[in-house]
């Protein structure tokens, strides 16, 4: 052994352990950049574009056992679709008058009071391309990009409610971060009462939490969560989650406070992506609240 | 052993290129199904199973560098974080490259014990890596790590068929 040490009649480049530490550190700074910084942003959008066929051929099968199943259709079944669906167009229709005059009168009753008017967002409408196969992650895929215009930080919701939020952007497609990965947070409302907390993602299940709720603050099962808008981020009055379960005791100082999401985070298709509110008034400036305060002492010891 | 051929028994078989390459975008594909739920913990890293076949197989072909690539490639596919799975196929490459001699001395049975224990140092590494960035651990992730091991046999005994297939249909 000791001779091929010393000597080699092929050269076959460095030793595994030297391409070892080489290639381990290329991958620790890599990291380092990439939790750190967003350099590598391009980089990865150039690879998803070679992978992307790999990841369409991927969901073929999912996508040809759906349209075998959508040909095998009852007409029956067909028909009964087609009859709760009109039933509810005609109670969304007439929701929908109501709501109407309702923007009308709040507008005027806003414009009386000169407080700024609510924005009205026009939305997005994507298709889920798959969702991230990954154990620690709840993300999905879309089919709108940055050639859509859509944006780090859009709102994505469904039919039932807030879904997640953009958090990367490739050409074509983009990531969806789901309200149930870990730590996500949304700042919500307590329909009921008002309250005001924020609501986040538990992680390996598919439920949502409230931390730092006191043991005696007025929340109680069946209570809906919507997005109380004061973030600037997720536009007001749009339904989060629903509680589920309070567990008050005596030992802790907070409930723990367990939530389901009220939007299909794991069930649709289509989603929609919101585009980004308007962008809050400055907070006032810091010198001129340190002026203010100093005048304040002055007069006093005057 | 009749069931477990042991593989030196015969003189090492040219692989092609074309073979390697397809054989590890299949194994981005099996990867990328949409596997959910109980399965998703369930599933194999088929990524990683080839990769060390191919790095214990043909580690003048297959090595380190490349699986570190592959590794990066499969980042981009699973979204995790730049280099976090290429820093735990390194780890595997390099497991593979080292022990490629002893592999081939055993039959598969014995290879499994072996390549158990890389497997497991693999999911170990990325976990770690996701524990340190994200502060938490999903225990049932190293399910995985016995799949890949099990997947091993079928693998090698299905890659050294197709090998044997292109070697009689090459003979005169």
């Amino acid at each position: 052994m000791d001779n091929t040490q010393s000597f080699q009649f092929f050269n076959r480049g460095p030793s595994p352990a030297v391409r070892l530490v080489f290639f381990s550190v290329l991958s620790l700074l890599l990291m380092f950049v990439d939790t750190r910084y967003r350099y590598l942003e391009s980089s990865r959008a150039a690879l998803s574009v070679v992978l992307s066929p790999v990841q369409h051929m991927a969901t073929l099968p999912g996508k040809l056992l759906t349209d075998a199943g959508a040909f095998f259709r009852t007409q029956h079944g067909l028909v009964e679709d087609n009859h709760t669906l009109l039933q509810q167009h005609d109670q969304d229709s007439a929701r929908l008058a109501e709501l109407n005059a309702l923007q009308q009168e709040n507008r005027q009753l806003r414009t009386l009071l000169e407080l700024p008017q609510r924005v009205e967002f026009k939305a997005q409408l994507a298709e889920i391309v798959y969702a991230e196969r990954d154990v620690f992650q709840r993300k999905l895929m879309v089919n709108k990009g940055a050639t859509t215009n859509v944006q780090l930080g859009q709102v994505v919701m469904d039919d039932g409610g807030i879904v997640g939020q953009i958090t990367r952007v490739y050409p074509w497609l983009s990531e969806v971060t789901l309200v149930t990965e870990k730590d996500h947070a949304v700042p919500v409302q307590v329909l009921r009462n008002g309250l005001r907390t924020v609501v986040f993602g538990a992680g390996d299940t598919s439920q949502l939490s409230l931390r730092y709720m006191p043991v005696s603050s007025d929340i109680q099962n069946g209570d809906l969560l919507v997005t109380s808008g004061i973030d600037g981020v997720y536009p007001p009055g749009i339904p989060v989650a629903k509680v589920v379960r309070i567990e008050r005791d005596a030992a802790y100082p907070f409930a723990r406070v367990i939530c389901l999401p009220v939007a299909g985070v794991d069930r649709h298709r289509h989603l929609l992506i919101l585009p980004n509110l308007p962008s809050p008034p400055a907070l006032p400036d810091a010198s001129l609240a340190q002026a203010a305060s100093a005048v304040a002492v002055v007069s006093e010891k005057k | 052993m009749a069931y477990f051929p042991s593989q030196n028994s015969e003189i090492n078989r040219p692989v092609s290129t074309v073979f390697i390459v397809i054989s590890v975008l299949a194994a981005l594909l099996l990867n990328g199904l949409p596997w959910q739920g109980v399965w998703l913990h369930l599933r194999p890293d088929f990524v990683a199973v080839v990769m060390l076949y191919w790095c214990t197989h043909k580690p003048l072909r297959v090595g380190i560098g490349l699986t570190w690539f592959v590794g990066i490639l499969a980042d981009v596919a699973d979204a995790s974080l730049f280099g976090q799975h290429a820093l735990a196929y390194t780890l595997l490459a390099f497991g593979g490259v080292v022990l490629h001699r002893r592999l081939q001395m055993f039959d598969l049975r014995q290879q499994t014990t072996q390549v158990f224990g890389i497997f497991v140092l693999t999911y170990s590494v990325y976990a770690l890596v996701h524990w340190q960035v994200n502060g938490y651990l999903v225990w049932s992730y190293f399910f995985g790590c016995l799949t890949s091991t099990l997947l091993w046999i079928p693998l090698s005994m299905a890659f050294h068929t197709m090998r044997q297939l292109r070697m009689d249909r090459e003979r005169p």
